[in-house]
This record gives structure tokens, sequence and C-alpha cells, in this order.
């Protein structure tokens, strides 16, 4: 009876101790897979060559990368210059000025934003945010544009990623210590001093580290820029031209390429590219948090 | 009034209005929702599968994506549960929270957690490929139980690991091995926070499009086996959104109603379990 029991917990120690290592490595098998996956068209072409040439045209064999690299850039630039003013406002007015009763309702609201479906935001992008650029944006700038554009998905990536930087945002602030914040006031600091002075200097860092986050969350999502991008395969020039980011060159052609030589060793790659670029924001940023729940 | 006053009221006025604007655009993107989608709606909708010429406008509605949906989401959460709570239990109960392994496993899955869906899904597909699948329910399953994986993981670790020492202690000096401490004394004691963290995984799981888009494929049929190819929801909103026709565009509205009112039911439903677990909770 006794060595039954024993036995069990040993069973099950093992087996938890697998799934727990096999958890720990899909990261790495999964760089590992597209690694090998991408190893056809790696041993044809150079990288440099795939990563700055503009040509794509997979009957030709043409793989050049580059639209839709400066055409991601583009779109998550816009989305992050949108993104990180109004996180981090909000962020600081829910932590240091709002009342606790108004922050405790308003968390849940925002934490409701970053749980609709990415297809929900693009259908809402093609029925609100591309008309408005079509219709007003664009004719005030004196130009035309069909709607679908780098701003379109810059403005809705930025909404998808507000809730990413608020709520690591509020983390950080919230981790630091009230004291320091008591000594500013009690230096005759007013409010948006100490937090100008005092919880910004000592929040940067993680305020950074949650930037980088909301960055490499806009750099791969897929569903609402393939709806309301454009997808045209050209390096955008402005913000109201269409681009064609990386995540919406794979889901656009995945499926298809399997009957054109090198095409789904392409796409891998470009699923390679997207998981290094993700692998590198989300290690920095990870770090750096880590840091700051160690020393406080 | 002095400077800095006047500097504070500044920033002060530009917080709210960003909290202001942030706010409105969740409401925004919820009214348009019902409001364009509420018109479209109707029985057949939910009731009935596409019929010949629906993506022409002809009669029918999405059955098919929001079983297939349910399916692929609900098994990819079974499976996602299956590996995660062992692998928490076996953080939080076994190994001790500074050992190299403790800490290598929650910095991966925190990585994890930030790789983007389509990834994926392309590695869903070259596994399949690799295995011999076509595009199926089981590959969508799989797919999705590798990116719920982080989510459901994380969201049980931050609850289990405020259980107390003390209630391991507890069942230490019982006489109790690792093994009944996890599963008799903190499963049973962090039980709603489980159920939240899975919650919380399928609701993201059947709101993802590109991690199914070519592991589960789409058909206008239910799906009744393992290997058959299914719709999901975003994927019908996905395609019906992008045909010529009015009418069904507006069903990609109705589609678009019916999803979220389905992610927006799984999110009430965690927060309220979330309530009752922290009134529960031994401190």
């Amino acid at each position: 009876m006794q060595r039954k029991r024993f036995l069990k917990d040993i069973i099950a120690g093992r087996l938890m101790l697998v799934l727990t290592v096999f958890s720990g490595l899909i990261v790495f098998l999964m760089a590992l897979g597209l690694y090998f996956r991408s190893q056809p068209i790696l041993a044809v072409k150079p990288l440099s060559d795939l990563l700055f040439s503009s040509g794509w045209h997979p009957l030709r064999g043409e793989f050049g990368f580059l639209p839709f690299i400066t055409g991601t850039l583009w779109v998550t630039g816009v989305a992050v210059a949108i993104a990180i003013p109004f996180s981090l406002l909000t962020a600081i007015y829910l932590s240091e000025y709002a009342p606790r009763g108004l922050r405790e309702w308003l968390k849940p609201l925002i934490d409701l934003l970053a749980g609709i479906p990415s297809v929900v935001y693009g259908v809402w992008g093609v029925l609100v945010i591309v008309p408005l650029i079509k219709d007003y944006i664009a004719p005030f700038y004196g130009t035309f544009s069909t709607g679908y554009s780098v701003l379109a998905g810059g403005i809705v990536l930025a909404i998808m990623v507000f809730p990413i930087i608020i709520h690591v945002s509020l983390e950080i602030f919230n981790a630091v210590p009230y004291e320091m914040r008591e000594a500013s006031w009690a230096l005759g600091a007013t409010q948006w001093q100490t937090i100008k002075h005092v919880v910004l200097r000592k929040a940067l860092p993680g305020v950074i580290a949650a930037s980088v986050l909301g960055l490499s969350r806009a750099f791969g999502e897929t569903m609402a820029v393939l709806m309301v991008a454009g997808n045209v395969a050209k390096n955008p020039t402005s913000v109201l031209d269409p681009a064609y980011p990386l995540p919406a060159l794979i889901a656009n052609n995945y499926g298809e390429m399997l009957s054109i030589p090198l095409y789904d060793s392409a796409l891998l790659l470009a699923a390679l590219i997207l998981l290094l670029v993700v692998l590198f924001f989300n290690i920095i940023s990870r770090i750096i948090l880590v840091r700051i729940e160690g020393s406080v | 009034m002095d400077k800095r006053k006047i500097e504070e009221n500044i920033f002060k006025g530009l917080m709210i209005a960003s909290t202001v604007m942030i706010l409105s655009s969740l409401a925004l993107i919820i009214g348009t929702v019902i409001m364009k989608g509420l018109p479209a709606m109707s029985m057949s909708m939910i009731t009935q599968t596409p019929k010949g010429g629906y993506y022409l406008g002809k009669e029918g509605g999405v059955l098919n994506a929001i079983v297939g949906s349910l399916y692929v989401a609900g098994g990819g959460t079974l499976l996602s549960l299956l590996i995660s709570l062992p692998m928490v239990l076996f953080l939080n109960v076994y190994v001790k929270r500074t050992s190299l392994l403790a800490v290598f496993t929650r910095f991966s899955l925190d990585v994890l957690w930030g790789v983007p869906s389509i990834v994926y899904g392309a590695f869903g597909f070259s596994i399949m490929l690799y295995l011999g699948l076509r595009a199926s329910v089981l590959g969508g399953i799989i797919a999705l139980s590798l990116l719920m994986l982080p989510i459901m993981s994380r969201a049980m670790d931050e609850v289990i690991r405020m259980v107390p020492q003390e209630l391991f202690d507890a069942s230490y000096a019982l006489g109790a091995t690792k093994l009944e401490t996890a599963v008799k004394v903190i499963v049973r004691q962090t039980l709603p926070g489980i159920l939240t963290a899975v919650l919380i995984a399928f609701g993201r799981g059947i709101g993802d499009a590109a991690s199914v888009i070519f592991t589960t494929g789409f058909t206008d049929h239910i799906p009744t086996s393992l290997f058959q190819p299914a719709a999901t929801l975003p994927l019908a909103i996905f395609f019906q959104l992008g045909t010529p026709f009015p009418e069904v565009q507006e069903r990609a509205y109705a589609s678009a109603l019916i999803l979220t009112v389905i992610i927006l039911a799984v999110s009430v439903a965690s927060r309220i379990l979330t309530k009752r677990f922290t009134r529960n909770i031994v401190k």
C-alpha cells in the first residue's frame, strides 16, 4: 500500500517532468522546425538577396521579401506611434490619479479589449476606419486613397495593442514603492512632478519593456491587418498607401503554394523571420521585466 | 496660478482624454458589431448549415462554423489542459521556484506567449505535412493547443503560486506524497482559478483565425470525425466579408456578432469565477 503510493508519486513526477521539459522546449522546436523547412530556399539563394530585393514572382522563382518587410515596418511603426502615448497616459491616469473604485471598474473593460478576436477588429476596421480614411482623411490631405492603407492597419493594431501596454505598465507603476511618492510630495512636489521625476524615472525600463511587448504583438498580428491594410506588394511611401505585411503574406498564400517549387520554403522562411524578430523583442522585454520583479 | 499647476492640469487633461478615447474605442467596436450584426441576425443563421449558393446570397446559416469552432477550440482547450495542469503542478509542487528548470520553463512560456498565431499556424501545418495529415479538426486542435498552452499555464501558475506554503506543509505533515498534495489539496483549493484559466484560453482560441486557416481548412459540412476539415467562425466571417455580395457581407456582421457574444459570455463567466475564487482562498 505504502509502496504503491510512493511509486505513483514517482511515476507521476517523471511524467510531469517530461511534459514540463516539452513545454519549455516548444519555442526551440518551432524555430528549429521552421529553420529546417526554410533550408531549401536558403540553399539556393543568399539571405541578403531574399531580404533586400523587391521582386515577388513565385512562378519565376523570384522571392524578394523587401516590400513585405517595409510593409510590416510601416504598419507596426504607425501602430506603436499611436499606441504608446495613449496607453501610457491612460496607465498613468489609472495608476496615479483615478480613484480606486474607478480603476477597479475600468481594468476589466480594458482587458475586454484584449479579448476581442482579431477578425472582429478586422470587420470593425473595414466598417469604420477604412471609410473614414477614404472619405475624410485622404481628401483632407488632397490625395486619393481606397482607405485600405498603412494608416488603417496602424489604427486597428494600435487599439489591439492598448490593453497589453496598459496592463504591463500598470503592474510596473504598482511596483514603484509608495514611499518614494510620499518622499517627493513631502519635498513639495506636485502630483505631476512626482510622476515625471520619480515614478516615470523609476519605471522607465519597465515602460520600455511594456512598449516592446506591444510592438511585437503588432508585428505579428495577422488577421486584422490582412483585412484592412490593402495587400499590395509595393514599398509604401506614405501612410495612405496600401501595405502588404509579412503575416498577411503567409496567411494569403499558404495552402496554394504546394505546387510551386520553393514557394512553401519561402513562406516558412517568412514565418521564421517573424518568429525570430518577435522572440528577440520578447526575450529583451521579459529579461527587463524579470529583473524588475526580482528587484522589488 | 503657477506654472507647475498649469502643466499638471494640461497633462491630467491629456490623460483623461486618452482614457476616454480608449474606452470609447471599445464601445465603438462592440457598438458597431451589434448595430451591424443584429439586423442581419436570424434563426437560420444559427440553426442551418450553408445551402447551395449560400455565398451568392442564398439560404443557409453558419451552424457549420459555430460547431466547427466549438469542436476545435474545445479539443484544443482539453489537450492544452492535459499538458498545462501537470506542468504547472510540477513547477509549483515538485521543484523550487528558483530552480533552473522552473525559471527556464516560466521564461520560455512567457516568450511563447508573444509568438504570433500565424507562426503557430505555419508550424502546425508543417507538422501535419510531416505526419501526412490533411487540414482537419485534429490539425486545428494541435495548433490551437500550442497557442493556448502559454496562456493557460501562465494563468494557472499565477493562481497556484498564491497558495500559502502552510497548506503544503499541512498536507506533508499528514504524510501525503507530493502527488497527493498536488491533486487532492492544491487542485481542489485552486479549482475556480484553474477553470478561469481554461476559460481564458478557450476564449482566446475560439477567436483565433490565423492559426486555424491552414490547419483546419474550411467546409460547409459539420465534421463527423477528427480527420475531416471543419469551418471555424473567424474564417467564416473573413470569407463572407470577402465576397462582393452585400447580403453575404451582412451575414459576416451577424457571424461577428455571434463570435463576440460567445467571447463576452466566456469573459463574464471567467470574471465571476475569479470573484468566487478570491472569496474562498485560504489566506
